[in-house]
């Protein structure tokens, strides 16, 4: 299985505030009762952008100036909560390409790598400059280089980070790693042997 | 933190790491492989489309557990996508060689249920299922911990998947717990001190006083919520009592094979002079029974506290506190005490076992759920519902007013009909309390101990479960 090398994400931005956003935000349950991840970009962050009667909350996600874009900006321990891979999946499906936050919960952090969802940190500071950039004007192109852990904007930029095996596996072309797992047959089948269960 | 010992986590990280991928991850063997109906369909479906088999059938087992009615196991179901899921899971579990603890076999419950009660979990092991709460099997001294999809997709093809090595944190908790606090209460005092973010990278070893007399049903309360604290593994040593419950379960190696795995299982638990990269301690007396009044499990108190003002709060979290008390609905600085409350719920892989029921009905026992309110109480499997059934606490439960249903995650996350209605409040002894987590976008939950969710059923209201029962 060959891999598109991601080395960097470049887009439009649009800004998700607030920490702790839960999977359940992201892709609320009752829209897991399927068998593919088909259609599921239509519910990202569902109740968070309509309310009972479908109508539209004018969640940022849903503003004129930000359809398209690739990037979201958010808060601290970004998709905490459930394991479920639906989460990064409905962002992909939306559009989204990378994420900045604060930091990421775990799990998050792996679905969405292996997806090939760069998830950068950047200090709070940092963010706060990015944001009132895309507030000023959304139009700004992001570039979230991977290679060089920078985010630049226009003639500006701010460090990034993530972590080295994801980074690697990202720039690469190793980001879902099952053609390499497969090619540890051999050492599985010893291993597997020996396990004394 | 001196020592060069290996804690539990590097002892079975080193006897399960196959070889180093070209990222520096290691490829991880899993020996137990559970799945559940939620996120093994589009694995198998990759699966499929890589015309992959699974390659040790033997290591996978099934169950369904997030959509299955409570009420009711005729089919069709109601929800003609629950029916979808529950016929896919079992075409690939025919297809794939896999055994499935299906809704008619007597086995079926809870994944993190069935897994111990089966004797399939067991200390040593690497345990890995497409749901965050298999730090739950952990409590045996395993290294289990959630996945996604795609790494199900890996587990099947490859019975490995890729990981980075965590550090560990141990968490002492020592001293005596008082009357009327229990485990939930532990961890839940646990989340509130390090934060929900805290455990981020580690895993979670507790140990102590309090978890060296801790029966197996606490020790899987508190492992199963680490991943509310941010850690993705949470653990506690093997010993006699791990032992003794694994004894003659089904799965459970047996005659001179159980005597081979209990000497090799007492080697498991973390050496004396095991390098910690954080030891964090507790003071057991200090823990009062403790109730989630926010949109995170972090936002807790106990009983007796009020709720925290913006002031009491680090100037970045003010909004999103301030988030929370809307959404909620209460004020800064109110009581939790004395809040009423919509819906009652027992139950899921957090409070769902015999001994959360049996400690529920003890106390509930001739008293009546207060009126207006709904209470459920689901077991957390088959086997601990007839377990119950077989002690008489199901009737305990409904001649109090609970209904008694059947196995299954129920309320806890709303992907079956047990959900709440508009901005109904719910005290529950389940482990997520974010916005619209129950099936209503505007719903409210609170996290508490299974006594503390009976105390709210007979009273109405969030209330003191050591006065109302007289512990």
């Amino acid at each position: 299985m060959s891999l598109d090398k991601i080395t960097q994400v470049s887009g439009r931005a649009v800004h998700v505030p607030g920490d702790d956003i839960d999977t359940d935000q992201i892709i609320p349950a009752r829209f897991m009762r399927c068998v593919t991840f088909d259609g599921l970009g239509e519910f990202l962050f569902h109740d968070a952008r309509f309310g009972p009667n479908k109508e539209s909350k004018n969640h940022p996600l849903d503003r004129p100036e930000h359809k398209g874009a690739t990037i979201v900006i958010s808060g601290d321990n970004f998709g905490c909560g459930s394991s479920r891979e639906h989460a990064p999946q409905a962002l992909h499906k939306f559009g989204i390409r990378a994420v900045i936050a604060g930091n990421f919960a775990e799990i998050f952090f792996g679905n969405a790598t292996t997806l090939g969802i760069p998830c950068v940190s950047v200090a709070k500071e940092d963010r706060e400059k990015l944001v009132a950039t895309i507030q000023a004007n959304p139009n700004v192109e992001l570039t979230v280089d991977i290679v060089a852990q920078r985010v630049r904007y226009g003639d500006n930029e701010v460090p990034c980070s993530i972590r080295e095996a994801a980074r690697k596996a990202l720039t690469e072309g190793q980001w879902d790693p099952i053609g390499q797992l497969i090619e540890g047959r051999d050492a599985v089948a010893k291993l597997a042997a020996a396990l004394p269960y | 933190m001196a020592g060069n010992g290996r804690t539990l986590f590097q002892k079975v990280w080193d006897a399960h790491s196959v070889r180093t991928l070209s990222n520096g991850q290691t490829q991880l063997f899993i020996g137990l492989h559970l799945i559940h109906e939620v996120t093994s369909p589009q694995a198998f479906g990759m699966l499929r489309d890589l015309g992959l088999k699974v390659v040790y059938p033997k290591r996978t087992f099934a169950t369904v557990d997030h959509i299955v009615p409570t009420d009711t196991r005729k089919e069709p179901f109601a929800d003609a996508l629950a029916q979808g899921m529950i016929d896919a899971l079992r075409k690939a579990c025919r297809e794939f060689g896999i055994t499935f603890f299906d809704t008619h076999t007597g086995q079926q419950g809870i994944v993190h249920v069935i897994g111990p009660e089966l004797g399939l979990t067991q200390p040593g092991m690497t345990i890995a299922c497409g749901d965050s709460h298999t730090a739950t099997h952990g409590a045996f001294g395993a290294v289990a911990f959630g996945i996604g999809t795609s790494q199900v997709r890996d587990i099947l093809a490859t019975q490995t998947m890729a990981l980075s090595p965590l550090k560990v944190r141990r968490i002492n908790v020592d001293g005596r717990l008082s009357l009327g606090v229990y485990a939930k209460d532990v961890i839940l005092h646990i989340i509130r001190r390090l934060g929900v973010n805290g455990g981020t990278g580690y895993a979670y070893e507790y140990g102590g006083r309090v978890f060296d007399t801790m029966g197996m049903d606490g020790r899987m309360t508190v492992c199963n919520m680490s991943i509310e604290g941010g850690a993705r593994v949470g653990y506690v040593n093997p010993d006699a009592t791990t032992f003794t419950y694994l004894k003659g379960k089904p799965y459970a190696p047996q005659g001179k094979d159980w005597d081979a795995a209990v000497e090799r299982w007492k080697h498991t638990a973390s050496d004396a002079n095991a390098r910690y990269d954080d030891v964090k301690s507790f003071d057991a007396g200090e823990i009062k029974p403790t109730v989630t009044w926010g949109v995170n499990p972090g936002q807790a108190i106990f009983i007796d506290e009020t709720l925290p003002s913006p002031e009491d709060v680090p100037a970045e979290q003010q909004e999103g506190h301030a988030d929370a008390l809307q959404h909620m609905q209460f004020k800064a600085g109110q009581a939790i005490e004395g809040v009423k409350v919509d819906v009652c719920f027992i139950g899921s892989c957090t409070n769902g076992r015999i001994g959360d029921l049996r400690e529920a009905a003890r106390v509930v026992k001739g008293r009546k759920v207060a009126n207006g309110v709904k209470a459920l109480v689901v077991p957390g499997s088959d086997a601990v519902g007839k377990a119950a059934e077989k002690e008489g606490l199901d009737r305990i439960f409904t001649e109090a007013g609970f209904q008694w249903r059947q196995a299954g995650c129920s309320m806890c996350l709303a992907m079956n009909p047990d959900k709440l209605v508009g901005d109904q409040l719910c005290a529950a002894t389940s482990n997520r309390n974010f916005k619209g987590r129950m099936g209503s976008p505007t719903g409210r939950t609170l996290l508490m101990s299974p006594v503390m969710v009976a105390a709210a059923a007979v009273t109405g209201q969030v209330s003191d479960a050591r006065k109302v029962f007289g512990l």
